[in-house]
């Protein structure tokens, strides 16, 4: 009897803080300042600088959001989670969003009652092996010791590959990243599998990148996207289309550079029109004001601005854009039409 | 007198004795090459040391402190030989993050404030080798640096005066003999108030320094004490003992739960005084463990005290809360609580409410602590003789104060290595908090490697981190060797 009404009671206040989440446009409002879930730390996505300064691609996307709906790229509370940590922050209304290279999976969308925005990044695990070992494909691997984080998926894709491929390896198991770097070089293992970013990001660190390569294969598919809490469409779609306008704006030539001009006055692209607001009322049906867009493209430019400047081809991580180029490009970014 | 010549007829002097025997030689003779054994054993033990240090200063030792980015190390190794060494970059470039997390810098006098005036509270209460008037002379000196800090003219003016009168005191602490002190006293000049009184207040200037906003919500907190007190000793007449406790108890949870905003809030309309808010968020690095750590281990003693009293005691109920709860805290492992505290409570919560991780995780540490506090002083009290209780009966003392006059001076001196021991480790312990995405130290460690400057920067970061926490860990195991000196009045 008593369990019951303590379960009773448990459920009510879990309803209760359901149906708080409902209003997650005004909370912010109130507040001021967006809650913004991102990682500790990860090499080019999100890491705070000597001055505290929260940098990074999925950061970038957190003050976009910001500029969107606040009208300021700074108005932004970035809280830092784990992997352990980042569902239930994002389900207890903790934080707002949550932009942690998280992957878009059934089960994350569906059981743990979330909603994935879209694909920032499309990731996928591969292979870091040593050049001297003359290895050119992933199914050479047979035999060999792979490093690999444990509790994660990327183990189970790890046991995938090898069973289909009727080869055998041997895994060490790691905690983290850092430690995996550490054994990699250390000998321990004679590969190391982990996202493709984060080898790439790896390898840069390494004192001798040449020595080094990434083999072809990508045997997971692994889109990492923003999310946000089930139940609240409104807020959903501001977080949505804040980043299909970001994929737009680089589509349609909008950058940080040209902005102020194509917003001053309507041009002779509509869709660019409609974006920036000077033609229609899209962003009045987001329940936000004409400028929306406009400020969030400018906080830190559009999608591939924002790749550029935190991991693209000109920074250490010097990621190509691969399958992460505009569709036009032969990639698969790609936003639905502003209309 | 018979002619005996070859007796002495004069004393010698004394002569030095043989240069084997005394200094540096004599000491290595007794110590380290005494028989063939222990010489062998001496020498592989040089060896061994050599090559140790061989290995690890060359590394530490290294020109790299203002280099940007591990790469430019690298270069300055390349240049070098090409053997690695340490990047001690990093630290140059991050320790400000390590030590204040994100903590906002024009701010970042008031937690190194908390910190000196953390000593200045802490010196009555630990050590009693200084004079009250000393301890005024450094609360004056931490006050009047902390105002020469801030600048600004009221800032330097006050900061300068409260230094003045530091060194007055000081002057007159200094030239006065304790003698002529202690005439001075028993003449009837008036002394200083007892330190112990800043020691009181500063429970309530801590956390209004770390986490800023208005003074009356310490003042109002503090009040709460005040209340309870007066509720108690106005009742005593009417109620008696325990009604008047637990009526004092509710008075105080009231006024503090209930009244406590209102009357800061309505206060600080009519005199705003009051600090820069700081949010727990911003709260990383090692101020972050330190403030963990000082709270536990603070709270954690009398927590632990009670408990363990109230697991010896008669009272059916109050034993058995008391054994339900040491036990299922300690059934438990800490990161587990941490866990409820990040992210259960979280859910369970009613919704609106902002329920600071920081306290959350400070409740979870200070419960953990006590539960393991409680069953070292209960070791103590088992091992104080029956004699002693009995003895404190027969001088018909009631139970509190036969508790604290005869039974908790003896049973807390002998639990000291064990307390001690539970501090150091719940100061360690602190780290676990990066689990669950707090930055403190070792979890800025991921963060300092994510920029890509560092990326692959492991050992210095430890380093530093180890030999930080070694500092504070040393400095606790030697303040208890202090304190089991300065108790030992028994019979060894």
């Amino acid at each position: 009897m008593k369990k019951t009404v303590f379960l009773g009671a448990l459920t009510v206040a879990g309803l209760a803080a359901g149906v708080s989440a409902a209003a997650t446009l005004e909370d912010v409002k109130a507040r001021g300042k967006l809650n913004c879930g991102v990682v500790t730390g990860l090499v080019g996505f999100g890491a705070p600088d000597a001055n505290g300064e929260w940098q990074g691609f999925d950061v970038g996307f957190c003050r976009a959001v910001a500029a969107a709906v606040l009208g300021d790229p700074k108005a932004v509370e970035f809280v830092p989670t784990t992997g352990k940590t980042r569902f239930t922050a994002l389900a207890s209304g903790e934080i707002d969003m949550l932009a942690r290279n998280t992957t878009w999976t059934l089960t994350r969308d569906v059981d743990l009652k979330f909603e994935f925005v879209g694909v920032n990044y499309y990731d996928g695990q591969g292979f870091l092996v040593t050049k001297d070992m003359g290895v050119s494909s992933a199914k050479d691997l047979d035999g060999a010791t792979i490093c690999i984080q444990t509790g994660t998926t990327t183990e189970l894709n790890l046991a995938d590959f090898f069973r289909a491929n009727n080869i055998s390896y041997e895994p060490v198991p790691i905690e983290t990243n850092a430690e995996g770097q550490q054994q990699y070089l250390a000998g321990a293992c004679d590969a190391y599998t982990t996202d493709a970013s984060g080898l790439a990001a790896t390898r840069a660190s390494f004192e001798d990148p040449s020595a080094h390569v990434v083999l072809p294969e990508i045997i997971s598919k692994e889109p990492l996207g923003p999310l946000v809490r089930h139940g609240d469409n409104e807020w959903e779609d501001i977080v949505r289309w804040t980043l299909n306008a970001l994929i737009s704006a680089e589509e349609l030539g909008i950058t940080s550079a040209n902005i102020g001009e194509l917003s001053a006055a309507p041009g002779s692209n509509p869709e660019v029109n409609r974006i920036l607001g000077t033609e229609g009322n899209l962003g009045e049906m987001l329940g936000l004001d004409a400028d929306w867009a406009k400020r969030a493209i400018m906080a830190g430019g559009n999608y591939g601005e924002l790749f550029a400047k935190n991991i693209g081809e000109s920074t250490p991580i010097a990621l190509a854009r691969g399958l992460n180029a505009q569709w036009k490009d032969g990639g698969l970014i790609y936003s639905p039409p502003f209309r | 007198m018979p002619d005996l010549s070859y007796v002495r007829s004069e004393m010698l002097p004394e002569r030095a004795p043989p240069a084997s025997q005394v200094g540096i030689v004599g000491w290595a003779r007794a110590n380290l090459f005494n028989g063939i054994g222990n010489s062998i054993l001496t020498v592989l033990s040089l060896v061994f040391l050599w090559y140790v240090l061989a290995a690890i200063l060359p590394w530490v030792f290294a020109p790299t402190w203002s280099k940007g980015s591990l790469n430019e190390c690298r270069e300055v190794f390349a240049a070098d030989g090409g053997h690695g060494a340490a990047c001690w970059g990093v630290i140059r470039e991050r320790w400000v993050q390590l030590m204040f997390g994100f903590y906002p810098e024009a701010e970042r006098w008031r937690p190194v404030l908390a910190f000196g005036l953390l000593f200045v509270a802490l010196i009555p209460v630990l050590f009693n080798m200084i004079s009250r008037r000393m301890n005024w002379v450094l609360l004056l000196v931490v006050l009047g640096l902390a105002g020469v800090y801030l600048g600004g003219v009221l800032g330097i003016i006050v900061g300068l005066a409260l230094l003045g009168a530091a060194a007055f005191v000081g002057f007159k602490a200094f030239t006065t003999s304790k003698e002529d002190r202690a005439a001075e006293i028993a003449s009837g000049v008036k002394r200083l108030p007892n330190p112990l009184f800043f020691s009181a207040l500063y429970p309530f200037i801590a956390p209004w320094l770390l986490w800023g906003g208005t003074i009356w919500m310490p003042v109002g907190a503090a009040l709460g004490f005040v209340i309870s007190v007066l509720a108690y000793r106005s009742l005593l007449p009417f109620v008696g003992n325990l009604a008047g406790l637990i009526i004092a108890v509710v008075a105080a949870l009231v006024w503090w739960l209930l009244l406590t905003a209102p009357f800061a809030g309505g206060l600080h309309t009519i005199i705003p005084i009051g600090l820069e808010p700081v949010e727990s968020r911003d709260f990383g690095g090692f101020m972050l463990s330190i403030t963990i750590g000082v709270v536990a281990i603070a709270c954690s003693l009398p927590i632990g005290i009670v408990l363990a009293l109230g697991r010896q005691s008669d009272l059916l109920i109050v034993k058995a809360l008391c054994v339900g709860f040491i036990e299922f805290i300690r059934g438990v492992p800490l990161i587990t609580l941490l866990f409820v505290a990040s992210t259960l409570l979280n859910i369970f919560m009613p919704p609106g409410t902002n329920f600071d991780i920081i306290l959350r995780v400070l409740i979870m540490v200070t419960l953990f602590a006590a539960a393991y506090m409680a069953e070292v002083v209960r070791g103590g009290l088992a091992a104080l003789p029956k004699g002693q209780y009995e003895a404190a009966d027969a001088l018909g003392l009631d139970y509190w104060k036969a508790q604290r006059l005869i039974i908790m001076p003896q049973a807390l001196k002998i639990s000291i290595p064990g307390i001690v021991s539970t501090f150091i480790g719940v100061f360690k312990d602190t780290t676990l908090v990066s689990i669950i995405g707090l930055l403190d130290p070792l979890g800025l460690t991921n963060a300092i490697r994510a920029d890509q400057n560092w990326n692959g920067i492991v050992w210095e970061l430890y380093g530093f981190i180890a030999l930080m926490f070694f500092i504070f860990c040393f400095l606790m195991s030697r303040y208890s060797m202090y304190l089991e000196r300065r108790l030992r009045t028994d019979h060894r």
